[in-house]
């Protein structure tokens, strides 16, 4: 709980503070948090700013300086197109947390409203959906967005969908199991008690006490999406227009010239590592500030 | 406990024919057409309607799907629209290449992550435990492809000591198929060499694939030994003066291993997505290679009935993890 700090010969400072501010709080305290949120934090803004910070246009290329390795030039090398590799990175950044907001988001709504059915209405109504979660998770994730891609076809949002697929159920089922958790709670039963009812007990009281592990769930998500996007990428699953600079299909285009030009499948999966643990790193700095029973 | 069991089972019937509800109606109900899409843009409309009457699309949604369903039940999933081979087939004779990958990739993991996990739960807030916890946090960090990539690179193109594809040296070697598990092959037909040989192959996309479930077991272990040292019997067992050691493997690693047998089952789903990508990196010819061919080619039957079998089989491994843990932990009795 909040550390009461008491110093001799002053009044205990006991202001009571809300569950956000405590949680920034422990997460200004936390080095996982404020690494990982700072490693975010560049990404997020290397996305926004790349036309400004990428040395080159990354899709055109320039073939008499195909497989130059790095250089004062091209930092991280060229490709088989002369492509300039630290550019196409740069510019990768906004198609891989494109790719990654958008499906979690996707994930997060629609997990969350059959999440909130299951949980609020029980029956069955919570035994139809839960069922429909059971199989879902039962598919094997990477799998499961394979099939998805094949099925509706190459392109962003389509992979973004075949992620979001993948969480869908993640999303329904962790809500569900906090509302349950939540309807005994003493606050709920006076809301009830005094006549709240329907969709204003679920929106107003029980909904923003189970968003602390949708959030937490939320940014672990993220990393995993964004390895999940790649590694579709790596199969050929990518963006349907090969010259879009997306980090997982720039793997995959060179990992038969690996002997020759490592610098081409080194660089972008040093991308993938730093933003996925930029992403776990804040998740589980998040899960310790905001889990009341990792608190000390 | 038989009843236990019984149930479990019972209860696979709904979710197995949930999936196939699933797999059945995202091939049907999502945009697209899967004629078109087997034939290519230049079909002209009459082969579109030939393939469509063979695939049965005319037909009413619920009469196909009764078809599709008893034909699962007899065991036939129709054959590769590219191969024309029986799916069924295909699959069971490269499954076992990988299951050989896939426990290979968990022998690596539990057997590094487990005494990895102990360490920094007994040497915990020291720089030991600082130092183990950022390494499984980078395990887990890494893509398998962008790991196999790497250490394809060092181990058999920098520094060629390990084989950088397949599952044994064709040329050397030549092991009757029995069991199409190639270690096992080697040994039954007493290939010493051919089995050291099937090893070194194992090892490089054994350790891409068992990175992660490794950094997974090693957190739960770290976090459930934690746990146990706090435990009564633990102060106990060291209060009589029981050797540390003893106290360690009676006590402690016994039952600080339940949470671990449940991650086994979890991971198995994470292995059999990975082994996709393990194996088109290490050219290892198993169902995941299969899948990503299928891919490449759009052959449809193939992937929608990989998903369906793959699927079938995580569902089991994970009956058997929550069956074995009833067997392992005396305190829980299923009834």
């Amino acid at each position: 709980m909040t550390s009461a700090s008491t110093t001799i010969g002053s009044v205990r400072e006991d202001r009571p503070v809300g569950l956000w501010t405590d949680a920034l709080r422990r997460m200004r305290r936390s080095p996982a948090a404020i690494i990982g949120g700072t490693i975010i934090g560049v990404f997020v803004l290397v996305a926004i700013f790349a036309p400004f910070l990428a040395p080159y246009d990354p899709t055109r290329g320039n073939l008499a300086e195909s497989y130059l390795p790095p250089s004062p030039q091209h930092w991280f090398g060229t490709n088989i197109q002369g492509q300039d590799v630290f550019s196409r990175i740069i510019f990768g950044s906004r198609l891989t947390l494109g790719i990654a907001v958008l499906s979690v988001s996707i994930g997060v709504g629609v997990g969350v409203f059959f999440g909130a059915l299951a949980g609020y209405f029980r029956g069955w109504v919570d035994a139809v959906i839960m069922r429909a979660v059971d199989i879902m998770l039962s598919i094997p994730g990477l799998l499961f967005a394979i099939a998805v891609v094949t099925w509706l076809g190459r392109g962003v949002v389509q992979i973004a969908i075949a992620i979001a697929v993948v969480n869908i159920p993640i999303f329904a089922r962790l809500l569900r199991s906090s509302l349950l958790g939540l309807r005994d709670a003493d606050y709920v039963v006076a809301a009830r008690s005094v006549g709240v009812r329907g969709p204003a007990l679920l929106l107003r009281h029980m909904l923003p006490n189970a968003i602390g592990p949708l959030i937490v769930q939320a940014t672990l998500a993220l990393a995993t999406a964004v390895v999940d996007a790649a590694a579709l990428g790596f199969l050929g699953l990518g963006p349907p227009d090969p010259r879009t600079p997306e980090w997982g299909t720039m793997l995959s285009d060179t990992y038969r010239y690996l002997n020759q030009a490592i610098w081409l499948a080194f660089f972008p999966g040093i991308a993938i590592v730093v933003s996925v643990l930029g992403f776990n790193l804040l998740g589980d700095g998040m899960r310790e500030a905001l889990d009341p029973k990792l608190r000390r | 406990m038989g009843k236990f069991i019984i149930r479990r089972l019972l209860l696979l019937i709904p979710i197995l024919l949930g999936l196939t509800v699933i797999i059945f109606l995202f091939i049907r109900l999502l945009p697209g057409d899967p004629a078109s899409a087997i034939l290519g843009e230049r079909a002209t409309p009459e082969s579109l309607q030939r393939v469509r009457e063979a695939l049965g699309l005319d037909r009413p949604l619920f009469e196909q799907y009764w078809e599709y369903v008893s034909g699962v039940v007899r065991g036939d999933l129709g054959t590769s629209f590219l191969t024309n081979r029986d799916v069924v087939d295909d699959f069971l004779q490269r499954f076992p290449a990988t299951v050989e990958l896939s426990v290979a990739a968990m022998v690596f993991a539990l057997s590094i992550g487990i005494p990895l996990g102990m360490l920094t739960a007994k040497r915990r807030g020291t720089w030991i435990d600082q130092v183990g916890t950022a390494v499984s946090l980078i395990g887990i960090s890494i893509p398998i492809f962008f790991l196999g990539l790497m250490l394809k690179w060092l181990f058999a193109i920098q520094f060629p000591i390990l084989p950088d594809s397949g599952r044994i040296d064709l040329i050397e070697y030549s092991i009757p198929r029995v069991t199409n598990l190639m270690t096992v092959d080697a040994l039954l037909a007493g290939e010493w060499g051919g089995f050291m040989d099937a090893l070194r192959h194992l090892i490089l996309p054994g350790i891409a694939l068992g990175t992660i479930p490794l950094a997974v077991v090693m957190r739960i272990t770290r976090a459930s030994v934690i746990d146990v040292l706090n435990e009564d019997y633990v102060r106990t067992a060291n209060a009589k003066g029981l050797h540390s050691a003893v106290v360690d493997r009676r006590h402690v690693l016994r039952n600080a291993m339940l949470p671990v047998v449940t991650v086994i089952g979890l991971q198995t789903g994470l292995l059999l997505g990975g082994a996709i990508l393990t194996e088109t990196i290490f050219g290892w010819g198993g169902v995941g290679k299969w899948i990503y061919d299928a891919v490449l080619s759009s052959d449809y039957q193939v992937i929608q009935s990989g998903v369906l079998l793959l699927a079938f089989i995580f569902v089991l491994v994970n009956l058997i993890v929550d069956v074995s843990y009833a067997f392992l932990n005396p305190r829980i009795r299923y009834s």
